[in-house]
């Protein structure tokens, strides 16, 4: 049984491993939590999961798998007719209650209850508002809504442990929605990577002191190459148009990455790289920068990162003089593959969420040309383009 | 006892006792993570004394090195030795300085270890200790012994999420993230700390301090610890509970915020907020 609720949430995207499945068995045979679902629910959490991004996808596995067990026994073994009786009890009007009655009785209104508590789940979790049926249903006529039936239930364990994952307090922290300034910088650490080249210049004080002892007192100088940031930046921004739903976004990546590299440059372009960007968005119509000179300025092993939607019409990618601004003599693809050839090395970060990429002609495009590096603008998706640039050399 | 369940000075929801009781079974390190100032450390001491374990230290720096847990060497104190002909300097165990790990492993009976904000350390010190985590011994090359636990100790390891800790350390520990406490547990923390405190000045204070927390766009939100140290300020002060709902608009901010928000821009954006809300009739 436990093998199938292991390998469920490993389907459902939580990173486990055999031997923290051996562990949580471990904890099991040694009785850490035993008789309740509550404790093992916590034991499991504790044992299995080890990133608190992650805590909401097992707390859905854990809803659904453990739904199903409670399902098979019935709903009984929820204890839930208690205490909807004893609410009822205290709610209802003996009015209400011959209603309740002239439904069919308890057993009629629970079996109608499951159904609905059914619907209604399913319908929190997509995403929207619990949706009193008050005045239609007989269960919003009685004032049925699952907070209120709770907080009749104070001594109930099962209660409780139904309502720890199913009110998915983690959900901010799973990674492919959030995306903060301390978050992205996290993830463009990753790129940050020291190391050390050329010729030695430093003295290694540790390193002298310790084999200088070891020599029993013969000085011996010990040297070590300077350590400094190795990876250097090329960043390409978009701006204007359909890119201002998304500033604040990039505004936050931009702070981010400037502080985490040496070596960054950054321009901006718009909708679509072509023969020209600039720096300072205030004055791109005087000073601009060609974009010959970019490529011939900064050497191959910079690191491209693109920032844009690249939402816009398909003209203006594969055509020249297909740009909204201005006349482009080349198309943008050939600049893009221009670029490419110069840094290998680069990614596309887009802000437009990947579900609708599929429906942007230009988005198809831009990711062939970019070799299918093309990654949503979240931390999740930022740590994947991360991975890919530090990859190569 | 082998089982904690909190103190009478440390408030742990039920979650956080299952992973510390986990851990004390199993005999595995505990990962903490959680927001500054809810009781990260605070936690790896109170397990100490609810269990009547000793207790180790080691903080972390960004300088701190795998090895320094374990021992060091210190070449300088022979290096000087050897200048003045001290006749130590010919065994080199004189100069073997044990580390926090050392002195854990080798304790009396099972103590508690705690490794403090293991992010701030270079992104390899987590694999560094995989081992001496794992089999819970190592070697010293310098001396050629073994060193091995006589009882494993209760590793507590927290981290403020600074850097993301490697999958095969992750795998060898329980894990646990502290949640920022709700209005109820709150509560109850502020009773442990601050038992003789008014009920009126602490609900007026705590609805004050849950607002300024849902204030958007703040730097930093104040934590819990912050929260401890305004009440012992407002106690100290001996303000009245009424005084932190002001309706003047010369004093908007409550009193001593300096303990609760300790950023000029958060003050500045907060005194906006509440003078633009308090602005509506």
């Amino acid at each position: 049984m436990l093998i199938e609720f292991f390998l469920k949430l490993k389907d459902g995207g939580v990173p486990v491993s055999i031997r923290e499945f051996l562990t949580l068995n471990e904890a099991l045979a040694k009785r850490v939590a035993f008789g309740s679902l509550d404790d093992f629910y916590f034991l499991a959490r504790t044992c299995l999961v080890k990133d608190e991004k992650f805590f909401d996808r097992y707390d859905r596995v854990f809803g659904a798998y453990f739904k199903g067990i409670t399902d098979v026994e019935g709903i009984a073994a929820m204890i839930p007719e208690a205490w909807l009786k004893k609410l009822a009890e205290r709610i209802l009007t003996d009015e209400e209650r011959k209603l309740v009655e002239s439904l069919g009785g308890w057993d009629k209104l629970m079996e109608t209850l499951k159904q609905r508590l059914a619907e209604q789940k399913g319908r929190h979790q997509g995403g929207s508002k619990w949706i009193g049926t008050a005045g239609t249903s007989p269960f919003g006529a009685y004032g049925y809504n699952p907070e209120g039936v709770r907080i009749g239930q104070e001594e109930s364990r099962h209660r409780r442990a139904v309502k720890v994952w199913d009110k998915r307090e983690f959900r901010n922290l799973d990674d492919t929605v959030e995306l903060g300034t301390r978050n992205i910088k996290v993830a463009l650490r990753r790129l940050r990577k020291f190391a050390r080249t050329g010729a030695p210049e430093e003295l290694d004080l540790d390193d002298t002191i310790r084999s200088t002892a070891k020599n029993a007192g013969w000085l011996d100088l010990k040297m070590v190459p300077e350590r400094h940031n190795a990876v250097k930046v090329l960043l390409f921004l978009d701006v204007g148009g359909s890119m201002d739903d998304h500033i604040r976004v990039c505004e936050q990546l931009f702070s981010a990455a400037r502080v985490e590299f040496k070596h960054l440059e950054y321009f901006y372009f718009h909708n679509f790289l072509y023969e020209r960007v600039w720096k300072d968005n205030r004055r791109r119509g005087t000073e601009r920068v060609a974009t010959w000179d970019v490529l011939h300025t900064y050497p191959h092993d910079y690191k491209v990162i693109l920032v844009g939607d690249a939402t816009m019409s398909p003209y203006e990618i594969v055509y020249p003089g297909g740009s909204v601004e201005h006349t482009n003599e080349e198309a943008g693809a050939v600049w893009m593959q221009r670029l490419l050839a110069v840094y290998p090395n680069a990614i596309w970060l887009n802000p437009q969420s990947d579900a609708v990429w599929d429906y942007h002609e230009s988005i198809r495009i831009t990711r062939q040309l970019i070799g299918d590096r093309m990654f949503p603008l979240t931390l999740e998706g930022l740590d994947r383009g991360m991975r890919l640039l530090t990859k190569t050399h | 006892m082998n089982r904690f369940n909190g103190t009478d000075s440390y408030v742990a929801t039920d979650d956080l006792m299952m992973a510390v009781n986990a851990a004390v079974t199993l005999e595995r390190p505990l990962l903490i993570k959680g927001e500054p100032g809810t009781g990260k450390t605070m936690l790896a001491i109170e397990v100490a004394k609810a269990l009547d374990r000793p207790l180790y230290e080691w903080h972390i720096k960004s300088t701190t090195k795998a090895q320094h847990g374990l021992y060091e060497y210190d070449a300088v104190s022979r290096l000087r030795d050897s200048q003045l002909g001290d006749s130590r300097v010919h065994d080199i165990r004189n100069y073997i300085v044990q580390g926090m790990l050392w002195q854990a492993f080798t304790a009396d009976k099972p103590a508690v270890l705690l490794i403090d904000e293991v992010d701030k350390a270079d992104i390899e010190f987590p694999n560094d200790l995989l081992r001496e985590l794992d089999r819970m011994e190592f070697y010293v090359y310098e001396t050629q012994e073994l060193v091995r636990a006589k009882h494993r100790p209760l590793v507590v390891i927290t981290s403020n999420n600074e850097k993301e800790l490697p999958d095969a350390f992750l795998r060898r520990c329980f894990f646990h993230y502290i949640r920022f406490p709700d209005h109820e547990t709150m509560e109850k923390i502020v009773r442990v700390h601050h038992p003789d405190i008014k009920k009126t000045l602490l609900r007026e204070a705590l609805e004050g301090f849950f607002e300024i927390r849902d204030v958007p766009g703040l730097k930093k939100k104040p934590s819990t610890s912050e929260l401890l140290d305004w009440l012992k300020l407002l106690m100290a002060e001996d303000i009245p509970p009424e005084a932190l709902h002001s309706r003047d608009a010369h004093k908007i901010v409550p009193p001593l915020h300096g303990a609760l928000i300790k950023n000029e821009q958060d003050v500045h954006l907060f005194e906006r907020l509440v003078f633009m809300s308090r602005r509506k009739p």
